[in-house]
C-alpha cells in the first residue's frame, strides 16, 4: 500500500506578464501514496487549478514552472522531454481533466471518432471509430455507461453525461493518478451525485490509484476523498485526514472556512453565521510571512514577518505559528 | 438629510403595515416561442402562483432549466407572461408606469458582471439609482448622492474609499454583488428579487451577503423573493420555500416542512443529493 503515486517538493508557480508576476503557487510539498483520494479545497483564486496545471507538466500560457519537484511514478516532470511527457506519462500515468472538460468534445464529430482520434495520437496506430468504439465498450461498462453514447454527438448529451463520459475517456488508459478540476461545479444536485458516484466506481474498481479532486464545494469533497488539502494563497494551510479536519480543524482558516460553510442543517437557522472577514489578498502582491494573517483572528507578530513552516501534528501537517512553535525556516 | 432619507422608508412602512401582502401571482405561464414559420413551444413555466407578505423571505429552489429565473423576468416585468396575472399591492403590475414599478420592484441578478458598464465605474450605476427616486419628485443634488452612498455602503460593511471609482473589472464578483445590494438599499424597494445572488461568491463571503439580505428583510421589511439552486442556503435565509421543477411548483410551505420534512418525491430526491460536510454517503 506504500507506494508513492505523486511527489510534490516546495513546487513553485508563477504567472508571468505585463500584469507583473503573480505568485500562484509558492511551495506545496505533498505525497500522495496509492490509494488515496485528495481533495484541494480553497476560494477562488487561492492557486488550486494552477497547483493540477503545474502537476501536468504542460501549463497553461503565462504560468512558468519556477523550482520544486513534480514526481509522478519515477518521472520528473519537469526534466523529461516534452515528447516523453506526451507519449508516456499522459493517460498511462497522469490524466488531467480541466475545469469544464465537457465542453472539450469537438462538436463536430462524433464521440467515437473523437475518440480515435485520441487513440491514434496516444498509441501511434490508426483506428477507425467503430474499432474505437469496440475498444471502449468495455470500459463504459465497467463505468456503467451505455456504449451508444460514442454513436451520436456531444450537442446530445446532457451536461452531466458529458462530463461522465468525458472523464471515462480520460481513463480509458488506466492511469494511476487522475487529476479532476471542479469536476461538479456547472452541474445539478442529482447529476453531481452521479458524478462522485462514478469517480468513487473508477477508483474502487481499481482503474486508477490515485485521485487528485480540486473543488470549491467542500461537500462534495468530504463524500469523494479521504483526504483534505486547504489552500490558500497558493500553499497548503492544513492537510491531512478528511475525517479529522472536519471534525477538528487546526488551522484558524480552516476553522472559518468550516465555520461559513452552508450545509441543510438545522442548526443554521439560529447560528451566528459569519463570513470571513477581509478578502483573498491579490497574489501580485502578498502579504508577508503567513499570507493569512491580513484576516486572521488569531494573528501575533511573528506571523506578520515569518512564513510558518509545515509541522506534524496530530497526523496531519499544519503550517500555522499557532503550532509551530520556535523552529522554522523562515522566509 | 440622510438620516431624514433613511427615516423616510420606515414611516412609509408603518403606514402601510396593516396591509400584509405585497405581491401576489396568479397562474403565471410564460411559454417561449421560438422560430417564425414553423414555430416550435418551450415551456418558461406554468400556472405558477404565490403570495409574498412584506418582511418575508420566500426562496424558490430548484434545478437548471426549472423555470425560477423565468418567473423572476416576469415579475420584474422583463418578460411578458403568456397568461397570468401579477399583482403588487393589490393593483395589476402591467397597470404601473414601469419606472414606478421599478421603483417598488427590484433585483440582484444572477451574474453581476452583465449588470455593470465595463466602460464606467461602478459609482454610475449607485448614482444612476438616484433617477428612480427623482421620478416620485424629490431632487438630489450631486452631494447628496454621494453621501447617501458613502452612508448606504458603511452600512453593509464596506470601505466607499476603497471601492467607489473602482471599474468593473478591479472589483470581485462578490463585491459586486454588495453593491447591488447597496444599490437596492438606496431606492428602498418593496419587493426584492434576488436571483442568485450568491453564485459569485465563495464559500467564505456568502454568509455575509446573506446576512445582508436578512436585515433587509428585518429592518425594511422588504419581501424578498431569494431564487437559489442551493437548499442549504433557502433554508438559512427562508420562511417560506417553494419547489419548482420543469417550470412548475411542485411543493411549497414552510421552509422547515419542505426541507426536513418533504412530501412530493421530487423534493425527497433533490435533498438527499445535498452533499452534507457532516455527514458521509453510503455510495
Amino acid at each position: 500500500m506504500s507506494e508513492v503515486v505523486l511527489k510534490t517538493q516546495d513546487l513553485m508557480g508563477y504567472y508571468r506578464g505585463s500584469f507583473g508576476v503573480v505568485y500562484g503557487v509558492d511551495g506545496i510539498s505533498v505525497t500522495v501514496m496509492k490509494g488515496e483520494r485528495l481533495g484541494l479545497a480553497g476560494e477562488s483564486g487561492c492557486g488550486k487549478t494552477t497547483f493540477a496545471e503545474l502537476l501536468t507538466g504542460t501549463p497553461v500560457p503565462l504560468l512558468y514552472y519556477e523550482g520544486g519537484l513534480v514526481d509522478i511514478e519515477g518521472y520528473d516532470v519537469w526534466h523529461i522531454p516534452p515528447e516523453t511527457l506526451r507519449k508516456e506519462v499522459k493517460c498511462k500515468h497522469m490524466s488531467y481533466v480541466p475545469q469544464a472538460a465537457l465542453n472539450s468534445l469537438n462538436p463536430t464529430l462524433r464521440i467515437k471518432n473523437f475518440v480515435a482520434d485520441m487513440l491514434k495520437e496516444r498509441t501511434d496506430k490508426k483506428y477507425s471509430p467503430d474499432e474505437a468504439r469496440e475498444m471502449l465498450s468495455d470500459h463504459l461498462a465497467m463505468l456503467n455507461l451505455d456504449k451508444h453514447v460514442l454513436d451520436i454527438y456531444p450537442h446530445e448529451l446532457s451536461g452531466g453525461m458529458k462530463q461522465r463520459v468525458t472523464i471515462a475517456i480520460s481513463t480509458y488508459a488506466k492511469p494511476s493518478l487522475l487529476i479532476v478540476d471542479e469536476p461538479t461545479s456547472s452541474l445539478d444536485v442529482t447529476s453531481q451525485k452521479a458524478m462522485v458516484k462514478m469517480l468513487l466506481d473508477i477508483h474502487r474498481k481499481e482503474l486508477i490509484k490515485s485521485m487528485i479532486v480540486v473543488s470549491h464545494d467542500l461537500g462534495m469533497l468530504r463524500q469523494l476523498c479521504d483526504r483534505l488539502g486547504v489552500m490558500y494563497a497558493g500553499r497548503f494551510m492544513e492537510e491531512g485526514k478528511m475525517d479529522d479536519i472536519i471534525s477538528d480543524p487546526l488551522h484558524p482558516y480552516t476553522r472559518l472556512l468550516l465555520g461559513s460553510l452552508l450545509p441543510l442543517e438545522r442548526w443554521t437557522k439560529t447560528a451566528n453565521l459569519k463570513s470571513i472577514p477581509g478578502r483573498h489578498p491579490d497574489l501580485r502582491n502578498p502579504p508577508p510571512g503567513c499570507r493569512f494573517h491580513p484576516r486572521c483572528p488569531e494573528c501575533m507578530d511573528i506571523c506578520k514577518s515569518k512564513r510558518p513552516a509545515a509541522i506534524e501534528k496530530n497526523g496531519r501537517q499544519v503550517s500555522c505559528w499557532l503550532y509551530s512553535g520556535e523552529s522554522s525556516d523562515g522566509e | 438629510m440622510v438620516d431624514k432619507f433613511l427615516a423616510g422608508f420606515t414611516q412609509e412602512r408603518v403606514q402601510m403595515a396593516n396591509k400584509d401582502e405585497i405581491l401576489k401571482v396568479e397562474n403565471l405561464t410564460k411559454y417561449y416561442i421560438s422560430g417564425y414559420m414553423f414555430t416550435k413551444k418551450v415551456l418558461g413555466a406554468e400556472d405558477v402562483s404565490f403570495d409574498l407578505k412584506k418582511g418575508e423571505v420566500l426562496s424558490i429552489v430548484g434545478e437548471s432549466g426549472s423555470g425560477k429565473s423565468t418567473v423572476a423576468n416576469m415579475i420584474l416585468r422583463l418578460f411578458n407572461p403568456t397568461s397570468g396575472k401579477i399583482f403588487l399591492d393589490g393593483k395589476d403590475a402591467f397597470s404601473f408606469n414601469k419606472k414606478d414599478y421599478w421603483r417598488r420592484v427590484q433585483a440582484i441578478f444572477q451574474d453581476p458582471y452583465s449588470t455593470f458598464n465595463h466602460y464606467y465605474n461602478v459609482d454610475r450605476p449607485l448614482m444612476d439609482s438616484f433617477d428612480l427616486l427623482e421620478n416620485s419628485g424629490k431632487t438630489y443634488s450631486k452631494t447628496e448622492r454621494k453621501e447617501i452612498i458613502n452612508k448606504t455602503l458603511e452600512t453593509i460593511g464596506m470601505n466607499p474609499d476603497e471601492i467607489l471609482g473602482r471599474y468593473p473589472h478591479q472589483t470581485s464578483g462578490g463585491e459586486m454583488q454588495r453593491l447591488l445590494i447597496a444599490r437596492t438599499l438606496i431606492i428602498g424597494p418593496e419587493v426584492l428579487v434576488a436571483d442568485e445572488p450568491t453564485s459569485m461568491t465563495d464559500a467564505s463571503t456568502r454568509v455575509a451577503i446573506l446576512n445582508e439580505l436578512l436585515r433587509l428583510k428585518e429592518e425594511r421589511e422588504m419581501a424578498v423573493l431569494f431564487i437559489t439552486h442551493d437548499v442549504g442556503q433557502a433554508y438559512y435565509v427562508s420562511d417560506r420555500a417553494a419547489v419548482m421543477k420543469d417550470g412548475r411548483i411542485v411543493e411549497m410551505g414552510p421552509a422547515e416542512k419542505v426541507f426536513f420534512d418533504p412530501e412530493h418525491p421530487y423534493t425527497k430526491n433533490l435533498i438527499a443529493s445535498v452533499p452534507k460536510v457532516h455527514e458521509k454517503w453510503d455510495i
